[in-house]
């Protein structure tokens, strides 16, 4: 069997396979551990990091939508000093990378936690939440503004001693800009973070506590392949994870063939907690039926012309 | 802890309330009353969420238990649709159940389609020689089940809400009118009912909560409830049974 032709190599990541649970839907990996081996995995994208613990939502914070989810939990983590001395901890155990995601609600927080998680010797990347609400700006995403996503972006960049990845918000008008504005600072890409959406109960109110929440799972897909097409067209090179509502090996290959390097499994992760290396064992036993020498054989195939 | 099982029977029992008897290997790891099972729909991924659901009886010499759901939703309609034979995705077993204390007489309360689970709490105290006595309330008379199970085990008195069968008002009016003395209680219904018995009982007790769950298991923060302290605690791992006192009602 060919281990090779999975295996990626991106900024500050080098991955037995394209293929990791994504932030939030993992915790931080103790209770999957349970299940399987982590060093099976691509690599590891633990739950978001806020510089203080954070309580998060009232409930109800999940609500079931046709093939996807609602979610409001409100980033709740038990703080950044707390993650350094036991979640990353428990996971040394384990080889694989791990891509920490940051959050905050103003530019200083976000900067604190980077420079504190990123040294931490088993981090080997961060992904840059950038779909928080800022305090600052009047509640205003970060992600929605190119000039505040690009801010933020280069003051991480600049605090962080690992590649920084930055987690698009689908949540814009224009994508590629948004893209662009990060693009040239940023190691590389995350997308997409999920959707913001909203269900009624039968009496006519929402169900969520926080009226709104973030609509993820298969639901989401074609939106995710759209805008990674879209901005793989604009940003050739640059490392894009994508990510939304992937939950077969076809999904998979779906992603890579709008361009993207490597990606994420989120959702399916509660529908099957066996999905990450189910996933990764058909992803491997696709390519051989496929005769294809590596995923990235595939890559940009819906993009890409015919050669000769 | 992820497996298939075998539904032998699927059954209305009462008004869109159904019974399911599941037969697999996973019954072995059902011990506590008052554990769940975290059930998917089908193998589409129409409904990415499992539903949670209170495991009401073990038979572990026929590798089979009991589960009992009410379909009001588009999920668990399709779980009413299934017939014998067919397999089911199964997380099991999942959460803390009431621990069985060592008590002479104690009173046993449930609401609804918080009943279930005190079924098995109920045979595995009995086998344990503690004294029983039972109090479920129901909306109304169309909603009633397993109330001749419960007799089978101990006094049994059952109230409906609109006075349609047994005694006219909630399981804190039946509470009233009986004689004890009860060592303790435990419970499970609506978080009304529970806030109500937590307010109202002088003994200590243990309650079992619902909350709309994602994993199940401790990764996705969903179904959360609150200490006094103010706190967040995951109730499908830290619970679904807690101590009267201990979560925030």
């Amino acid at each position: 069997m060919n281990k090779e032709a999975m295996h990626i190599s991106l900024p500050g990541l080098n991955l037995k396979n394209p293929v990791m649970p994504a932030s939030g839907c993992f915790s931080f990996g103790q209770e999957f551990s349970r299940l399987y081996d982590l060093s099976q995995l691509g690599a590891i994208m633990i739950k978001a990091a806020t510089h203080e613990a954070r309580k998060g939502n009232p409930t109800p914070r999940v609500a079931e939508t046709s093939s996807g989810m609602l979610n409001a939990i409100g980033l709740q983590n038990p703080g950044v000093d707390h993650i350094l001395q036991h979640e990353l901890k428990f996971l040394e155990q384990y080889d694989v990378p791990i891509i920490a995601n940051v959050a905050g609600t103003e530019i200083d927080d976000y900067v604190m936690v980077a420079d504190k998680i990123s040294k931490a010797n088993n981090v080997n990347a961060l992904e840059l939440n950038i779909s928080c609400p800022n305090v600052k700006a009047g509640g205003i995403q970060f992600g929605t503004d190119p000039e505040t996503a690009r801010r933020l972006t280069a003051e991480v960049k600049e605090a962080s001693d690992v590649p920084v990845y930055v987690k698009l918000s689908p949540n814009v008008t224009n994508i590629v800009e948004m893209a662009k504005s990060v693009g040239d600072i940023a190691d590389g890409l995350t997308m997409i973070n999920t959707l913001v959406g909203m269900r009624l109960d039968t009496t006519g109110r929402p169900i969520l506590s926080n009226i709104t929440g973030g609509l993820s799972g298969p639901a989401v897909k074609p939106v995710s392949l759209n805008m990674i097409y879209q901005v793989r067209q604009h940003m050739p090179d640059l490392p894009i994870i994508g990510m939304g509502g992937i939950s077969t090996v076809d999904d998979i290959l779906d992603y890579i063939s709008v361009g993207a390097d490597a990606v994420a499994v989120g959702t399916m992760n509660f529908t099957d907690p066996m999905i990450c290396p189910t996933l990764i064992a058909g992803l491997e036993e696709r390519l051989k039926d496929m005769g294809v020498a590596h995923l990235h054989d595939l890559k940009g195939r819906a993009y890409k012309r015919e050669e000769g | 802890m992820k497996t298939l099982m075998t539904i032998i029977a699927n059954d209305e029992i009462a008004d869109r309330v159904f019974e399911m008897e599941l037969e697999g290997a996973l019954t072995s790891d059902m011990k506590t009353p008052g554990q769940f099972v975290h059930v998917r729909i089908d193998g589409s991924t129409e409904h990415v969420l499992r539903r949670p659901i209170s495991i009401a009886s073990i038979d572990q010499e026929a590798s089979r238990f009991t589960i009992i759901y009410r379909a009001d939703g588009a999920g668990t309609s399709k779980l009413a649709a299934k017939r014998a034979g067919e397999t089911l995705d199964i997380l099991s077993p999942l959460g803390n159940g009431y621990p069985l204390e060592r008590d002479r007489h104690v009173l046993i309360i449930g609401g609804g389609i918080g009943v279930p689970p005190l079924y098995e709490l109920s045979k595995q105290l009995n086998a344990r020689g503690v004294k029983t006595t039972h109090v479920l309330g129901f909306n109304s008379q169309k909603d009633v089940f397993y109330e001749d199970r419960f007799s089978a085990l101990g006094d049994t008195y059952v109230s409906t809400a609109d006075g349609s069968y047994g005694m006219k008002g909630f399981v804190t009016d039946v509470i009233e009118t009986l004689d004890g003395p009860f060592d303790r209680f435990y419970a499970c219904g609506p978080k009304v009912m529970l806030k109500a018995l937590s307010e109202t009982m002088k003994i200590d007790g243990y309650i079992s909560l619902e909350e709309r769950m994602g994993c199940g298991f401790g990764v996705c923060y969903a179904c959360v409830c609150e200490t006094p302290q103010g706190d967040y605690i995951k109730l499908c791992t830290e619970g679904p049974v807690f101590r009267k006192g201990e979560i925030v009602l």
